[in-house]
C-alpha cells in the first residue's frame, strides 16, 4: 500500500475523534489537551506499518485498512440480563465499556472498596495528582501509530489507584464489549499500584456478535515499589473483528508483576506487552497462550527490559494453532549494562495442528551485562507420540487422546489464572476448540 | 500361581518386529495362562522392552513375523485402545507427564472409557473420587496426587505407585509391567509389589520384564525367561531368577551356544 492511501485511511480516523469531556476543560489538565494534540501530530506523521517494518514482518494489517470503522457515540441501551453471562461471580468491582463507551448502568462499584476504581472522565479531576506521572507517559506513541491514534482518541476510559499498602483481595472486572460492526473503540486503562499495594486485575474483550469491528486498547500499569499486581488479559474478540493493543508496564523496587494473557478471538489480532523493570529487585512473570483456528493472526510482541540489578523475569509463551492459521511470537528481554544479577527465563512453545497452520517465533536476547543468568527457547511441533501412545494404551481413542493432550497443552497456561470462575470458563473454551469429533 | 483349571491367556509364536527397520525381536514363543506369573529377564538390548511395547501396540514398533493370540483373538490386529479395552495393560517403564491435565481428571477419563466399553456403568466425579481413593491407600499413596497433573514433578517411585493405581482401576486380565521396579527405592518397591500382588487373581497375569532379581522378592513368579537378542533363549521356576542374580547373564548366553553348538 502506498503511504498516501494509509495516511488518508489515518485522517478518516482520525476525524471521529470525539471532543473532550466538560470534566477536561480544567486549566489543571491543560497537559492532557497537549498530550492528545501531540498524538495527533504523531498519527499525522506515521504511517500505517507494513510488511516491509521490522516490528510488522510477519502481520499484515491491510486488511484492516480496506474498512472504514468509526467510534460509537451514542450510549448503549444494552441491559444487565444481556451480558451478564460474562460477569465474573468473584469480581463485584466491574466497569464495563460497549463499543468503547462507558456503560454505568452495566459496571458496578463499591463505595467502600478502598480504592479508585472509575472511568476516567468521572474521576480526572478528583484524580489528577494520581493521574497525571502516568497517563500516557508508559505507551510511548511517537512511533506506534496504533499507540497514537489511541492517545489522540482520549477522552475516557478505565481509572484503578490502589492507594498505599491497600490489599485489595477481591478482583476487578474491565469489561469490553462490543456489539456494532465496523464499529472503532479505543480502550484505555490506566492502573495505578501504590506502594505496598495488592491488586488483581482482569481486562477482557468479548463480542456479541461476530461482526467485524476495530479495537485499538491501550494500558498503563504503574507500580510503586513493593506493589504487586496480577493483570489477567482475555481476548475473546469476534472471529472477524482487528484486535490491536499496547500495554505498558513500569516496575518501581521489588515491585511484582504478574499476567496471564489468552488470545482465542480476532481475525487479526496483535499485543504488545512491554515490561520495564526499572528499579532493582523487580520481578515479572509473563504467561501467554494464543488458541486460533481458521484463518486466524494473533501476533504477540512483547519486550522486557532489565534495567537495575537483581532483577527476575519468567515467561512462558504459548501457542496452539489449527486450521491455516497463523501465530506470531517475538519476545525480547532487554538487559541493559548495569542490570547484573538479572535472573531471566523465557520459553516459547508451539504446538501445530495441521499442515496448513504456521508459527513464526523469534525469542530475542540482548544482554548488556556480564553477570546474568538468561535462558530461553523455542520449541514447534505436533504433538508427541509417546504422549499419545500413553494415553491409548489406557483405552482412549486417538481422537480423545490428541484432544486431550491439546486441551493440556493449553490448560497449563489458564491454570496460572487465579480466578476460579474466569479459569474454569476458559477451560471450557479451550475443551471446546480442541475438541475433534470422533 | 499356576491353577489346574486355568485358560490360555496369551498365546505367542515365533514373533518378529523391527524398529525403524531393525529386527529386535526374532521369534519368541511363550504362553501365559490366567493365575500365572511370568518373570522376563534379560541383558539391556535383548528386546524385553520392545516385546512389552509390541504387546500394546506401539506403532514405533512394526510386526514382521509370528502371530499373538489374546484369549484366541489375534491381537495383532487391534489398535493399542482396543488392546487395552480388551484387558491388556501396560505399565510403562517410563510414565509419560502431562502438565495442565488432573490425575484425578485423567484416572477418571481412562476408568470411564474402559467402563463404557465394557458395558459397565461410568462413574461421576464424586463417585470416583470414593473409588479411588479406595484404590489409593492400596499404593499407600497421598491423595494430594489426585489434583496434581498426570506425573508432573512425580518421583520415580510415585510414578510408579501411579502405574500401578491405573492397573487397579482397569483391572486388566494381562498386566505387562515394564521394568517397574527400576527407580524405585526399597520401601516404595515393597509397597508397588505388595500392590501387585493384591491384583493378581486366578483370572488374569501378570508378565513383569525386569533387569534384576530383587522385585522378585517379593512378587514370585511361577515362571522365569530369559531374554538374549531377541529371543526367549532359557525359562525355568522362580529360582533360576536368583541363579541369574548370582552368575549374572553371561552364562546363560555360553551355555546356549554350547547348546547351539551340540545340535549342529
Amino acid at each position: 500500500m502506498s503511504i498516501v492511501t494509509s495516511n488518508s485511511y489515518l485522517e478518516s480516523l482520525l476525524q471521529g475523534r470525539p471532543q473532550l469531556p466538560a470534566a477536561f476543560s480544567s486549566p489543571a489538565l491543560a497537559w492532557l489537551k497537549q498530550l492528545r494534540a501531540n498524538a495527533v501530530d504523531r498519527v499525522a506523521a506515521l504511517t500505517v506499518p507494513t510488511t516491509r517494518d521490522e516490528e510488522w514482518r510477519f502481520t499484515d494489517i491491510s486488511p484492516l485498512t480496506k474498512q472504514s470503522f468509526q467510534p460509537v457515540r451514542a450510549a448503549s441501551r444494552l441491559q444487565a440480563a444481556d451480558v451478564e453471562r460474562f460477569y465474573l461471580g468473584e469480581a463485584a468491582t466491574r466497569l464495563v465499556f460497549v463499543d468503547g463507551v462507558y456503560a454505568p448502568q452495566l459496571s458496578s462499584v463499591a463505595r467502600d472498596l478502598g480504592m479508585v476504581v472509575s472511568n476516567l472522565s468521572a474521576a480526572v479531576s478528583a484524580h489528577a495528582a494520581a493521574i497525571e506521572p502516568h497517563l500516557g507517559r508508559h505507551t510511548g506513541f511517537q512511533d506506534n501509530v496504533f499507540a497514537a491514534l489511541n492517545t489522540a482518541f482520549l477522552h475516557d476510559g478505565a481509572l484503578i489507584v490502589v492507594p498505599r499498602n491497600a490489599s485489595v483481595a477481591v478482583p476487578v472486572h474491565l469489561l469490553f464489549i462490543a456489539t456494532q460492526k465496523e464499529a472503532a473503540s479505543y480502550p484505555r486503562c490506566l492502573l495505578v499500584a501504590e506502594s505496598g499495594s495488592t491488586v488483581t486485575v482482569v481486562e477482557d474483550y468479548v463480542a456479541l456478535q461476530e461482526e467485524a469491528y476495530f479495537t485499538n486498547a491501550v494500558t498503563e500499569i504503574a507500580l510503586a515499589d513493593n506493589a504487586r499486581v496480577n493483570h489477567i488479559r482475555v481476548q475473546r474478540d469476534s472471529g472477524r473483528a482487528f484486535h490491536i493493543a499496547n500495554c505498558a508496564v513500569s516496575l518501581a523496587h521489588a515491585s511484582r508483576y504478574q499476567s496471564v494473557s489468552v488470545a482465542l478471538g480476532a481475525r487479526i489480532s496483535r499485543y504488545n506487552l512491554n515490561v520495564l523493570l526499572a528499579a532493582e529487585g523487580a520481578e515479572c512473570a509473563i504467561d501467554g497462550l494464543a488458541l486460533i483456528a481458521e484463518r486466524q493472526l494473533a501476533d504477540t510482541h512483547t519486550c522486557i527490559d532489565h534495567v537495575k540489578p537483581h532483577g527476575t523475569s519468567r515467561q512462558l509463551h504459548k501457542c496452539i494453532v489449527g486450521g491455516a492459521a497463523h501465530a506470531v511470537f517475538n519476545g525480547k528481554i532487554n538487559v541493559r549494562p548495569g542490570a547484573q544479577r538479572t535472573d531471566s527465563s523465557q520459553s516459547s512453545r508451539n504446538l501445530l495442528l495441521t499442515g496448513k497452520a504456521h508459527v513464526d517465533t523469534k525469542p530475542q536476547l540482548e544482554i548488556f551485562a556480564d553477570d546474568v543468568k538468561c535462558a530461553h527457547g523455542a520449541t514447534v511441533g505436533q504433538l508427541d507420540n509417546e504422549e499419545v501412545f500413553y494415553l491409548k494404551s489406557r483405552g482412549l481413542s486417538d481422537v480423545a487422546a490428541r484432544n486431550l493432550l491439546t486441551y493440556a497443552f493449553g490448560a497449563e497456561i489458564i491454570d496460572r489464572i487465579p480466578i476460579a470462575s474466569l479459569k474454569h470458563r476458559l477451560e471450557q473454551t479451550v475443551l471446546e476448540q480442541t475438541t475433534r469429533q470422533p | 500361581m499356576i491353577y489346574q483349571d486355568s485358560k490360555t491367556l496369551l498365546e505367542v509364536r515365533g514373533l518378529c518386529a523391527t524398529v525403524q527397520g531393525v529386527e529386535i525381536l526374532k521369534g519368541i514363543d511363550l504362553t501365559v495362562r490366567s493365575g500365572e506369573v511370568h518373570a522376563l529377564m534379560g541383558p539391556n538390548g535383548s528386546g524385553k522392552s520392545t516385546f512389552a511395547k509390541a504387546l500394546a501396540g506401539h506403532p514405533a514398533y512394526a510386526v514382521t513375523g509370528g502371530a499373538v493370540l489374546y484369549e484366541g483373538k489375534n491381537l495383532l490386529e487391534l489398535k493399542p485402545e482396543e488392546r487395552a479395552r480388551a484387558g491388556v495393560f501396560l505399565g510403562f517403564q517410563y510414565p509419560i507427564e502431562i502438565p495442565g491435565v488432573a490425575n484425578s481428571q485423567f484416572l477418571r477419563l481412562t476408568y470411564n472409557t474402559v467402563q463404557a466399553q465394557r458395558g459397565k456403568d461410568e462413574l461421576d466425579p464424586l463417585e470416583f473420587d470414593d473409588f479411588v481413593r479406595e484404590k489409593m491407600k492400596l499404593l499407600e499413596m497421598n491423595p494430594d496426587f489426585l489434583d496434581r497433573s498426570v506425573n508432573e514433578g512425580f518421583s520415580g517411585g510415585e510414578k510408579k505407585r501411579n502405574e500401578i493405581l491405573q492397573m487397579a482401576l482397569l483391572e486388566p486380565r494381562l498386566a505387562i509391567l515394564d521394568e517397574t521396579d527400576s527407580g524405585l527405592d526399597i520401601d516404595a518397591l515393597r509397597v508397588v509389589a505388595h500392590g501387585v500382588n493384591r491384583l493378581a487373581t486366578k483370572d488374569n497375569a501378570i508378565v513383569l520384564v525386569t533387569h534384576y532379581q530383587r522385585m522378585l522378592n517379593y512378587i514370585v513368579p511361577d515362571y522365569v525367561h530369559v531374554m538374549e537378542s531377541g529371543r526367549i533363549v532359557k525359562t525355568g521356576g522362580k529360582e533360576l531368577a536368583l541363579e541369574l542374580e548370582r552368575r549374572g547373564y553371561d552364562w546363560v548366553s555360553v551355555e546356549q551356544r554350547a547348546a547351539a553348538g551340540a545340535a549342529a
